[in-house]
């Protein structure tokens, strides 16, 4: 035993599961395994959600359309992770980014590619990436990427921010 | 068909202790059992940092114990584990802990010990567990 004093312990919190799907999200899964964003849209207010929501959590009633949408979308919001930490996947720095996905009223939190993070911007266009074997998650896309339109206002995704 | 997949939920933390728990843990590992006094002269085991009733530093550690009293305890069916709250011999505050007797024979009032591990690295589970006060 060390003579030194305790300054610090470790202390790791460790929980596994078994997450279920759900319907809705199960569907969502095996479109993407098509190769497609389908979100669902809310009957009464028309918000389409992606990924969907089983229920408009703002009007409390049951999404029932299924609606494809992108690829392409908007960087409404980003950050550059330029720190390591541990579990961490991809190499930094790179850019997290709030995509609206086209057709859709409520960012996805993605990653973006091919593209240097100092070239990041609020309202730059892009468009997925998919993987090239897709799988049940949202990893098949494997980013999102500029797709070389010119940058929108910010006033035309401020209300979904 | 259901899809369903694993997941965990991991945080690797470290935790940085600060002087009184520095101490607490530091004493622990050592092999002793050791609270703090407050202003008002209660002694809390295991320390806080701050005195609850008053927000106060807490002053010098006071050793307490190895022995005590069950103020509460719970027990899962058998081979479940049992936990009790124990306030040392010393102390005003009580602790929860393992009980590593028989569950059968706890009761509020109960007398037990703690029993230190042999391998004391300056966490909680230095204290292996209680047993009844022979
Ligand atoms: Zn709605």
């Amino acid at each position: 035993m060390s003579d030194d004093p305790v300054t610090r312990f470790k202390a790791p919190v460790r929980l596994d599961y078994t997450v279920t799907a759900g319907s809705v999200t199960a569907d969502f899964l095996r479109e993407i395994l098509k190769g497609r964003l389908v979100g669902r849209r809310c009957p009464d207010c028309r918000c389409v959600y992606l990924p969907p929501r089983s229920a408009c959590p703002t009007c409390g009633v049951i999404t029932t359309e299924q609606i494809e949408v992108g690829p392409n979308g908007t960087v409404t919001t980003f950050s550059v992770i330029r720190f390591p930490f541990e579990g961490q996947v991809l190499e930094p720095p790179y850019a997290c980014a709030h995509v609206l996905v086209d057709g859709t009223d409520t960012p996805l939190l993605h990653i973006v590619g091919n593209c240097d993070v100092d070239d990041m911007r609020m309202g730059m266009r892009v468009r997925a990436v998919w993987a090239e074997e897709l799988k049940p998650t949202l990893a098949s896309v494997r980013y999102f990427e500029p797709n070389g339109e010119p940058d929108v206002t910010y006033d035309s995704f401020s209300g979904h921010v | 068909m259901e899809l369903t997949s694993p997941f965990t939920l991991e945080y690797a933390y470290k935790r940085s202790l600060g002087p009184v728990l520095s101490r607490f843990f530091t004493a622990l590992r050592d092999g002793r059992l050791e609270g703090v006094r407050t202003a008002t002269g209660r002694v809390l085991f295991p320390p806080l940092e701050y005195d609850p009733d008053t927000g106060e530093d807490v002053g010098e550690p006071v050793e307490v114990g190895p022995g005590g009293v069950v103020t509460a305890w719970t027990a899962a069916p058998p081979p479940g584990e049992a936990w009790v709250l124990v306030r040392l011999d010393g102390a005003d505050t009580a602790m929860l802990h393992r009980f590593t007797g028989d569950p059968a024979s706890l009761e509020t009032g109960l007398r037990v010990t703690a029993r230190l591990a042999e391998q004391r690295v300056g966490f909680i589970t230095d204290i292996a567990g209680f047993e009844v006060e022979a």
